[in-house]
């Protein structure tokens, strides 16, 4: 009884000496790093100088929080990698396969009613909202990223031409939002093959610097271009949408007029909601209904090998570009959705952050996947509203959850790629020939 | 005599300033198997690749069925029916195997899909079986099948197979040279083939090149460089054993 005690302690004192020494040298790491962020302040004196104030205590707190941190790591998992993969997946990976497959009707069922349920829930609609808008700029940049390989770090650029273009063109000309529409979508496409001409050679990296910087090009000429745009004063009092021409008023000839209903503010939101919803849908037919043509199946090879798609008679210089340019439009679409929801806006909401957001939608939902995009937009900007409480460390938190996503699934929460062709279709047909 | 199908004419191909193709010559008629043999860097690669237009050739001319394709960007070489088997078989690994041979019929009639798919698969039968699965989980001799497969579904009038016998255990790489032979006795099929596997390449070739350092240094017919004594010592095993056991 005594022998397998021995050896347990035998086993476990190396394993204390390492996690000790692990330990002290992470605490010492983190003293050094966060000696001067965290525990020198300079503030401005009563003077207008600066001083230096010291914040000794939390900075050993800080130490401590880390020594004890890795301490505790090494003594549960050792030094190697944690085998999250081998330790949470196994239930929960089973439940989100047979999720999966009822996953995509049951949220779609879920979105349509939403209104209904939540009906008086302001809030709740606008989130809903939100999300949807989120959820199609995903589905939008899916094209780009996902289905045609391409990094695109400046699809923001793509949101604001819409945005813009439907603010001024509803201003300037009166123009109603279904006639804006398709130009918005049509001018933002413009700029996604304006974009796509130079960065054509581009790939990866370089291709990602490219279009991060085509994004804030886009961002400084409309802040800087005061006679067309505002500048940072942006477009207000853009036209609200109406209801395929009547208004949500309470005039007389307005929509609840019509119908008959007594006027409520609600209607408008109810109406938006509807309205990208639908758009959302659209970009997802579109994309489903790409995929199955010989332009979506280009795209897909070109994201697997681009010198083979060539050698195979594949022009991979107007795949690009259509990738590009339709990624655009349904960009340029949600743009003139928000320019119409928010009655205003300005540069201020086409920073990078966006862009940045978008993607991370994309790659945790799962490049290439329609299901994975709409879930990590609903999570992501769900979790922003949970945590709002938190402002202070919803970023935090945000960012251990998408490490700890990323380490457990990182091709994104959905990663298995649904084939365009089956066998049927080709096989059946064969065997009848036979 | 008929012009050649491909004829390729004092081509030089530069590296930026390294020219790895130093005026190269090389004829393939139609319904011949013409292979090429060298060592590792002689220009194998760069000659089929500079065939299909990427990198261009820097000087001389590549000609096909009397049209000069030597400035023609690579997705409009492959529209004339040119089909290549690239080095490193560049199948699309998270596309399935069916989903890689529609990508190879890119440029063919789609109503002959089902038919060339039924072609393809009586002659690589293992693929046949493996239709849904990723490109990319397949054995290294099934990603070679599926490479040829695919770019046998263009209907070729000419194919290109760079090195099909790379990396595949002599069991496969047998299967994939008699396929070759195949498609050639059977459907007529010009084939240009480079190979290090010389001994097999020769015995299956009408004709063979030799290219050493970026130049053509031999050529004749497939049986005439099996004897060539430099052939054996240089690129055949045993030839060398064989050769001092004569003297």
């Amino acid at each position: 009884m005594t022998v397998p005690n021995e050896a347990a302690t035998s086993i476990r004192t190396p394993h204390l000496l390492i996690a000790l020494k692990d330990a002290t040298l992470s605490g010492f790491v983190a003293f050094g790093l966060f000696f001067f962020l965290i525990g020198l302040r300079s503030e401005q004196g009563s003077t207008g100088a600066l001083e230096i104030s010291t914040r000794f205590q939390t900075l050993a707190l800080l130490v401590a929080a880390v020594f004890a941190g890795t301490f505790l790591r090494t003594l549960a998992f050792g030094r190697g990698p944690i085998p999250i993969a081998g330790a949470v997946p196994a239930s929960v990976t089973d439940f989100l396969a047979s999720a999966g497959r009822f996953a995509a009707p049951a949220l779609l069922i879920f979105a349509l009613l939403v209104p209904v349920l939540f009906y008086q829930n302001r809030y709740l609609l606008d989130l809903g909202i939100l999300v949807l808008t989120y959820v199609m700029l995903g589905w939008g940049l899916n094209i780009v990223v996902g289905l045609a390989g391409l990094l695109d770090l400046g699809y923001v650029a793509f949101y604001a031409v819409g945005a813009y273009s439907y603010a001024l063109l509803a201003t300037h000309f009166q123009l109603s939002f279904w006639i804006c529409l398709p130009l918005a979508g049509i001018l933002a496409a413009f700029w996604g093959i304006l974009l796509g001409f130079p960065v054509l050679r581009l790939r990866g990296d370089y291709l990602a610097i490219v279009t991060l910087a085509f994004g804030e090009i886009i961002r400084l000429v409309l802040l800087n271009w005061q006679s067309l745009t505002g500048g940072p004063n942006g477009i207000s009092s853009i036209p609200r949408p109406s209801f395929f021409g009547l208004p949500f008023t309470e005039a007389e000839g307005s929509f609840a007029s019509t119908f008959g209903l007594e006027y409520s503010a609600t209607h408008r939101v109810v109406f938006l909601f509807y309205l990208i919803l639908a758009l959302a849908l659209l970009t997802n037919w579109v994309t489903i209904r790409l995929r199955r043509l010989p332009i979506g199946r280009a795209w897909e090879a070109m994201r697997e090998d681009e010198i083979a798609c060539r050698s195979l008679g594949i022009n991979t210089t107007t795949t690009k570009l259509t990738a590009f340019a339709i990624g655009a439009m349904f960009a340029g679409f949600a743009g003139s959705f928000f320019a119409t929801r928010q009655g205003f806006i300005s540069p201020e909401s086409f920073t990078f952050g966006e862009s940045a957001l978008v993607l991370a939608i994309v790659v945790l939902g799962g490049m290439g996947s329609q299901l994975g995009v709409a879930i990590a937009a609903l999570v992501m900007l769900g979790g922003f509203e949970l945590f709002r409480e938190f402002q202070l460390y919803r970023m935090l938190v945000f960012g251990g959850a998408m490490v700890l996503i990323m380490v457990w699934r990182p091709r994104g929460l959905v990663s298995t790629r649904e084939p365009s062709l089956r066998l049927d279709d080709g096989k059946a047909a064969a065997q009848d020939a036979k | 005599m008929s012009p050649p199908l491909l004829a390729v004419r004092g081509v030089k191909t530069f590296y930026g300033n390294i020219m790895a193709l130093k005026g190269v010559d090389l004829d393939v008629c139609e319904g011949e198997i013409v292979t090429l043999i060298g060592a590792n860097g002689a220009g194998k690669s760069t000659l089929m690749m500079t065939i299909f237009g990427n990198p261009r050739a820097g000087e001389g001319s590549v000609v096909f069925d009397g049209r000069d394709i030597t400035q023609m960007p690579s997705h409009e070489i492959a529209r004339l029916r040119i089909a290549q088997s690239p080095e490193g078989r560049r199948i699309f690994p998270r596309m399935t195997v069916l989903e890689n041979l529609q990508m190879g019929a890119t440029v063919a009639d789609p109503s002959h899909f089902e038919d060339d798919l039924r072609r393809v698969c009586a002659l690589f039968p293992l693929l046949d079986r493996r239709m849904q699965q990723r490109g990319g989980t397949l054995s290294g001799g099934e990603q070679q099948m599926l490479a040829i497969a695919r770019a046998l579904m263009s209907r070729p009038r000419l194919l290109l197979l760079d090195e099909p016998s790379l990396g595949l255990a002599p069991m496969l790489s047998q299967q994939i040279f008699r396929a070759i032979r195949e498609l050639n006795t059977r459907d007529g099929l010009t084939v240009f083939l480079v190979e290090q596997n010389a001994f097999h390449a020769l015995k299956l070739a009408h004709r063979g090149y030799v290219i050493v350092n970026g130049e053509i240094t031999l050529s004749g017919s497939g049986r005439e460089l099996l004897e060539r004594p430099e052939v054996r010592a240089a690129y055949l095993e045993g030839g060398r054993r064989e050769a001092a056991g004569g003297a």
